[in-house]
């Protein structure tokens, strides 16, 4: 139980971030590679955190369907024209309007500008973290087979053929756009809730880019891939953290080094992520 | 049920398609033949819709369609096949046929989110016809394996299967048999008459031309663009500029149809 509450922290922050990544991954299932998802993030822990702040008889579950909400609609009128875009074009054009919502934050007087909010009341337990991770695995695991989940793997695969086949591929991608938007929102708010402050320095292109290398290293092949992912990249830097003082690194710049190193390692020999793991021990001990 | 009135398509000052009109009616198998660089596959994408004709109608069953997007045009019933195979390279035989039946398909997610079972029905529906789409090429015992992982020949017959699962009335193949080895390109052959009498058209380019001989009710020739000639094979065999255009202008010989 002592082992427990001297983690507590860490294993919440697993589930943000896990929800994160899953959020990042909703657009790539689908062959997107949107980076917009720290915005949306920034959007959900502001709505969350004023909600509570300025309503506080509103129930917890109402505010979180709010902080997913508010994201997942903001999502729809920016995704149409921005999802017209390919490849590195639909990056940065999702980056931009990250940095939007960041700077706009930072010059709104109503949101304390650069300061934030503080003092927001811890909320999220860490039974409301794990439910809302595994809701979001469970519609992700139920996608898998169906038709819809048929016309994301073709999108993914080829979106020429996936037209000609039928499939209106802006709906999907829309859908699947503001699907992670909403994840993106709610992470958001839970944090919001479980560390007492927001701020916008907090919602920078480095989360996203954190976001996106826990998808990547966990596997975007299969849907619990970011889970392991977010779980892997929370975890070792703290359990290496006395190795790394030892060597005269400091946390902050040591986990940075780590996550680098170990994308690379991912990138190069193991391209379908830590999930595609078992598999391929699988096929050596048989081949 | 598909006609074409003056198509053309230029890209930049080079007319692909240039002034075409001819029709493909219900039931027929259509050859598009013509050497290299003629506007076959270009004709193909401009009826799938890939790309807009420059001027010019196409209709289908009576409605004007040019320069709809593809997904509007294979719900209104063409699908199609590709020169340079597209298959989902990652996904099985079986679930390639099964994302071909995409538009038949009612099936929405959220009562599958909560184990509906009428959706899994549907489902179980949907794989078995698949699997009986792969039988009818020939590739019952292939329905597990990657797409990726499949030979030339068994690539272009899933994509057939794949274009088959919208039960399309009209099917664009574009050089089906291209890779096979005779008795496959036979058995393609062979399928192409069964999906004909079954009341769909075929719009078949092709060059095996003994094969599209054989197969096709009408053919139409393509030259730099231009219709050069039409009707049925053996019309079109004696065709003095259909001739010309395959073995060279000053060629008397009555080859037409066996060179390729």
């Amino acid at each position: 139980m002592n082992l427990y509450l001297a983690y507590q922290g860490l294993i919440a922050f697993v589930g943000i971030n896990a929800l994160l990544a899953l959020s990042v991954y909703a657009t790539l299932s689908c062959g997107q590679l949107s980076l917009a998802n720290a915005g949306f993030m920034a959007i959900g822990a502001y709505t969350g955190a004023l909600l509570t702040l300025h309503a506080p008889g509103i129930p917890f579950a109402a505010v979180l369907l709010a902080s997913a909400l508010l994201p997942a609609l903001i999502a729809l009128p920016l995704g149409l024209p921005v999802l017209r875009l390919r490849g590195v074009f639909l990056a940065i054009a999702t980056i931009g309007f990250g940095e939007v919502v960041r700077l706009g934050f930072v010059n709104w007087d109503y949101t304390n500008g650069a300061l934030g909010l503080v003092a927001i009341p811890q909320r999220t337990k860490p039974w409301i973290l794990w439910l809302t991770v595994l809701a979001v695995l469970f519609v992700l695991g139920r996608l898998r087979g169906s038709r819809t989940g048929y016309a994301l793997e073709a999108i993914r695969e080829d979106e020429m053929a996936a037209r000609t086949m039928g499939i209106e591929t802006t709906a999907y991608k829309l859908a699947m756009f503001s699907f992670g938007a909403a994840i993106a929102g709610i992470a958001g708010a839970l944090e919001a809730h479980f560390t007492f402050i927001v701020s916008p320095s907090g919602y920078s292109f480095g989360r996203v880019v954190d976001m996106l290398v826990q998808a990547i290293v966990g596997g975007t092949a299969y849907f619990v891939g970011p889970v392991i992912g977010a779980a892997f990249l929370t975890l070792l830097p703290e359990a290496l953290r006395e190795a790394g003082s030892r060597v005269g690194l400091s946390p902050g710049p040591f986990r940075l080094f780590l996550n680098g190193v170990i994308l690379l390692a991912v990138i190069l020999y193991l391209p379908d992520g830590i999930a595609s793991l078992p598999r391929r021990l699988r096929r050596r001990v048989r081949g | 049920m598909l006609a074409l009135h003056n198509v053309l398509r230029a890209f930049g000052g080079v007319r692909a398609v240039d002034d075409a009109s001819f029709t493909v009616e219900r039931g027929e198998v259509h050859g598009l033949i013509g050497p290299n660089g003629a506007g076959k596959t270009t004709l193909l994408n401009l009826i799938s819709g890939f790309i807009a004709p420059t001027s010019g109608t196409i209709s289908f069953e009576g409605r004007s369609v040019g320069g709809l997007a593809p997904q509007r045009l294979a719900a209104l019933g063409i699908s199609r096949t590709y020169q340079n195979i597209r298959l989902f390279a990652g996904l099985t035989a079986l679930d390639n046929v099964v994302v071909g039946q995409h538009l038949r398909r009612r099936s929405p997610f959220i009562p599958r989110l909560f184990f509906s079972p009428a959706a899994r029905k549907e489902e179980e529906a949907a794989r078995a016809r698949a699997l009986e789409g792969l039988s009818r090429v020939g590739l019952h015992g292939r329905a597990l394996t990657t797409a990726a992982n499949l030979s030339y020949g068994e690539q272009r017959r899933v994509e057939i299967a794949r274009a088959l699962g919208a039960a399309p009335k009209l099917l664009l193949l574009d050089e089906p048999t291209a890779g096979m080895n005779p008795p496959e390109a036979h058995e393609v052959g062979r399928l192409v008459r069964e999906v004909a009498r079954e009341g769909r058209s075929v719009l078949l380019v092709e060059h095996n031309v003994r094969l599209v001989m054989e197969l096709c009710d009408r053919i139409t020739v393509l030259n730099f663009g231009k219709v050069i000639a039409r009707g049925t094979p053996s019309e079109v065999a004696r065709d003095p500029a259909v001739i010309a255009a395959y073995l060279g202008d000053d060629s008397g010989g009555a080859e037409g149809g066996g060179a390729a």
